[in-house]
């Protein structure tokens, strides 16, 4: 790979390296294909489902589709971001629960909402270094079954009280509990540094960008259009796997209209003066759901008599310092897509696909105004103007978390495995591969970005 | 599992009742178990032709313990009537008579089993008078028989020898308990067509099988069935079934296709599907179907028109879409599930029943399609049978659709699926464009 055209400095590029031309090129890690369960809102269809749960239920609707009963699998790699204390083994589990060998080793993984795109890439690595033939990459999430944990006062106390030797002793300890210790501590989405919600936080970058409601709405309708119309072409036959009742992801609107989604109330956003344009339309829901992504060297994808759809080329991850304002929370791609492209020679308008996972429909929006802006590109970037601009028509084609909804650790592979899909059936494109781009903001500034290549 | 009434008389105050009240004795039906011995017990082959020795002969040489002549009292485990030289009616007597002498000598669950020749195709009316007699003949034998025993018969055509293979294979079915719930039937061995398996406990070893409707009842029954029977599985259903497909196929470790095989493009997709995953596709079994009940007068578009889409518009699309395929050339062979309603016919049935039917008249005129490719095509129509969809029907009108046969219980989904198993199997490619049924000598429709 050599670097070419643009070339990338300034605060955030410390960390890119420039000479890879030393290095061999290694085999490459190709993505065979997905199975996910439909997404449902939390408290509906998977109220009782746990983590393990689904995510046993996607990898045997994955070894189902692929013939992998009793097989070896190099190494499974999922994670969930709200997690109970007690599946600190959560893969593993799931895939001793499943039809796989249980000679499978497994790992959890835990980056927040890029934690199903990292497993991609990490899995994807050790498969190019020759570590591993074969992988499944997977995260899973319910809102629903969120873990709740004691106060920190309780907790404390009973600790405490476990360490405590005579019945004294015990007293005492007892004697600190308040009545406002016994009140559970139920988990949030809030960022712990600043002690604002995502949407919140969001809602800060969408008024600074000047992104509209009417921009806002329209790109969640084409989400639950886009979703829509892929259900009905049968898009998701041999992408998903129905789970207790459920066909379609359940956040899907198909009959919505953008003078519907006109009508919502702001939820986030209201107390900054300027008019609040985010609403539950144009923000994704508390959503439960798994999904799993199966990763080959192309001779174990061969040997094996399976499809090899897209190979994962390359992935980058970047962090913004929003604690102080300097970024906005969900910025973090928009300085990971710039390195990554430099790194592999590419521009913003070599793509065929653009995938950007749409927390909130201000989160796409911001990202691309901020690629469009010649000061951004100068100042935050290095470039000598804008870093770029896409054509719409090649964004979340099939829809994205807006409609599907977003079981956080859980949205990486459903992109992933669509975007292999299409650009398999896409082919190539100007006598080159048909290229896929992947973006995906996390919480805690965070950002993983990947390209993925049609085979 | 076997129905409650038929536990229950089979059990000791149970079977005391219900012998007192003359009530009737459903007896527990033996079912073919990997392992397990063809059959218990000697097989006494009557006739005196040159068929009746060969086959008494290839009996033999399949080790089991065969009988020539009845020894008085001595419980047998099959009568075989061999009848392939009758040329008028009078020939019937001298077989059949001393075949009665041994029926009470029977062992539970026996079978007796006709070999003749098909009285179609023969112009002498004494002969086919004779012929056609066997028909009449067994069919009240069958109902005559009791504690699970059954009576069905081989035709084999003219030129047909009774160890050429698809007639060696047919005794090999009728005999073991793979037919249990097949009771009065005729299977006719057209040709000299299909080889036996190196190993009979695997006749579908090496073989990538389709199964449609796969997820659930008498779809999943067979696809551990051609699993047991070593083929590799494609399991196609609905993409809504997909977690009750995928169940399956890891129990099976076959691979799931969600696939509604109403698309245009089904037919390709399966091929496309097993040959990428498998290399090849040997065997498609179209069982997937559904009901959409109501009398006609109350009939809609919608009910009619899914029905005939899913039950044989479908078959029709994707079993050309396979003969126009190079990769279905190796002795192929295509089974269907039909049902009695399309035989008998059934109230609240006419779009079900049209379709099933539509689906024997597919059978019959695709057979020599078939045939030009070294392969086969028949359908089962299985009676009543315990599944899901028949515990729905109200307790009166069940017990009535379990009882009026000449078993006197419903059958299981694996003895559809056995059935199915069989005419896939390589040994039976002498039988074409045929209809089995799988019904326990149901009353209605013959």
């Amino acid at each position: 790979m050599s670097v070419e055209g643009q070339s990338v400095t300034g605060p955030q590029e410390s960390s890119t390296p420039v000479a890879t031309a030393a290095v061999p090129t290694p085999r490459r890690a190709v993505v065979v294909g997905g199975n996910r369960i439909p997404f449902a809102r939390s408290g509906g269809a998977y109220t009782k489902s746990s983590n393990q749960d689904m995510l046993t239920a996607a990898l045997d609707g994955l070894i189902a589709r692929f013939g992998l009963q009793e097989e070896r699998i190099g190494e499974v790699a999922a994670g969930a971001v709200l997690k109970h204390s007690r599946d600190f083994n959560l893969t593993r589990e799931a895939v001793l629960g499943s039809a796989l060998s249980a000679e499978t080793p497994a790992y959890d993984l835990q980056q927040a909402c890029a934690t199903g795109l990292e497993t991609v890439l990490g899995l994807a690595n050790k498969i190019k270094l020759g570590q591993i033939d074969s992988a499944i990459a997977g995260g899973v999430d319910s809102a629903s079954d969120a873990p709740i944990a004691v106060s920190e006062g309780l907790r404390q106390v009973l600790l405490d009280l476990n360490r405590a030797k005579t019945l004294p002793q015990r007293l005492q300890v007892l004697s600190r509990l308040r009545p406002k210790d016994l009140s559970p501590d139920a988990p949030n989405t809030g960022e712990p540094r600043t002690g604002l919600s995502m949407g919140e936080h969001q809602a800060l970058t969408t008024a600074q960008w000047n992104v509209s409601r009417e921009a806002q709405d329209q790109l969640a309708f084409a989400s639950h259009r886009n979703l829509a119309a892929a259900y009905d072409a049968g898009f998701f036959d041999d992408l998903m796997t129905p789970y207790r009742g459920l066909t379609r992801d359940s956040n899907l609107r198909a009959d919505t209209t953008l003078e519907k989604l006109a009508t919502l109330k702001p939820v986030f956003g209201k107390s900054l003066g300027a008019e609040a344009t985010m609403t539950a339309g144009n923000s994704t829901p508390l959503t439960d759901g798994a999904s799993t992504v199966l990763l080959a060297a192309e001779e174990w994808a061969d040997a094996h008599d399976l499809p090899k759809l897209a190979a994962v080329v390359d992935g980058e991850a970047a962090a913004v310092d929003f604690v102080h304002g300097k970024d906005g929370l969900l910025m973090a791609p928009a300085f990971a897509v710039p390195r990554l492209l430099a790194r592999n020679g590419l521009t913003l308008a070599d793509f065929d696909f653009y995938e950007i996972h749409e927390a909130f429909a201000g989160t796409v929006l911001s990202t691309l105004a901020a690629w469009e802006d010649e000061e951004f590109g100068r100042t935050r970037l290095g470039l000598d103007g804008a870093f770029g601009t896409i054509d719409r028509t090649k964004l979340n084609v099939n829809g994205s978390s807006l409609a599907a909804g977003h079981p956080f650790a859980a949205t990486g592979g459903r992109i992933v495995a669509s975007l292999a899909k299409m650009l398999h059936a896409k082919g190539s494109v100007d006598g080159r591969p048909a290229r896929g781009l992947v973006s995906i903001c996390a919480a805690g500034g965070q950002g993983v970005v990947a390209i993925l290549e049609a085979l | 599992m076997t129905d409650k009434y038929t536990q229950f008389v089979n059990r000791g105050l149970g079977k005391n009742v219900a012998k007192k009240l003359g009530l009737p004795q459903p007896a527990i039906l033996r079912r073919y178990q990997p392992g397990q011995p063809l059959i218990t017990g000697p097989i006494l082959v009557q006739g005196n032709t040159a068929g009746a020795d060969a086959l008494a002969a290839s009996l033999l040489s399949w080790d089991l313990d065969v009988r020539r002549h009845a020894v008085p009292r001595e419980k047998l485990g099959a009568i075989v009537l061999v009848l392939d030289e009758l040329d008028g009616p009078r020939d019937l007597e001298g077989p059949v008579l001393a075949a009665a002498s041994s029926l009470r000598d029977l062992a539970p669950s026996a079978r007796v089993i006709t070999v003749s020749r098909p009285a179609g195709s023969s112009k002498n009316p004494s002969q086919a008078a004779a012929r056609q007699g066997v028909d009449g003949f067994l069919r009240s034998l069958a109902q005559e028989l009791r504690a699970g025993a059954t009576g069905n018969g081989i035709l084999l055509a003219d030129g047909v020898t009774a160890t050429s293979p698809s007639a060696l294979a047919a005794v090999r079915f009728l005999l073991s308990g793979r037919s249990a719930f097949v009771d009065g039937q005729f299977l006719t061995v057209s040709s000299a067509e299909g080889r036996l398996p190196a190993d009979f406990a695997k006749p579908l070893a090496g073989k990538v099988a389709v199964v449609t409707g796969a997820a659930r009842g008498i779809g999943a029954a067979i696809a551990r069935t051609l699993h047991r029977d070593g083929a590799t599985l494609v399991l196609v259903d609905i993409p809504a079934a997909g977690d009750h497909l995928a169940a399956v196929a890891n129990e099976v470790h076959g691979t799931a296709l969600q696939l509604d095989i109403g698309r245009e493009d089904a037919g390709q997709r399966i091929i496309e599907h097993a040959l990428q995953r498998h290399g090849h596709l040997d065997i498609v079994v179209h069982n997937a179907g559904i009901t959409r009940d109501k009398l006609l007068a109350n009939m809609d578009h919608a009910r009619w028109s899914s029905v005939i889409n899913v039950n044989i518009a479908a078959q029709l699309r994707i079993n050309e879409a396979l003969l126009a395929s190079e990769h279905f050339r190796n002795a192929p062979r295509i089974v269907s599930v039909a049902s009695t309603s399309g035989i008998a016919g059934n109230r609240g049935q006419t779009n079900y029943a049209a379709s099933k039917g539509g689906v024997m008249g597919m059978v019959r005129a695709s057979a020599p399609l078939l045939a030009e490719r070294g392969g086969t095509i028949n359908a089962v129509a299985p009676g009543f049978i315990e599944t899901d969809m028949t515990a729905r029907i109200p307790v009166a009108l069940r017990e009535a659709g379990r009882r009026l046969n000449s078993l006197r219980q419903g059958g299981q989904p694996t003895d559809v699926a056995e059935a199915i198993a069989f005419l896939a199997s390589g040994a039976a490619g002498g039988i074409n464009g045929g209809v089995l049924r799988v019904c326990g000598q149901n009353m209605v429709g013959a």
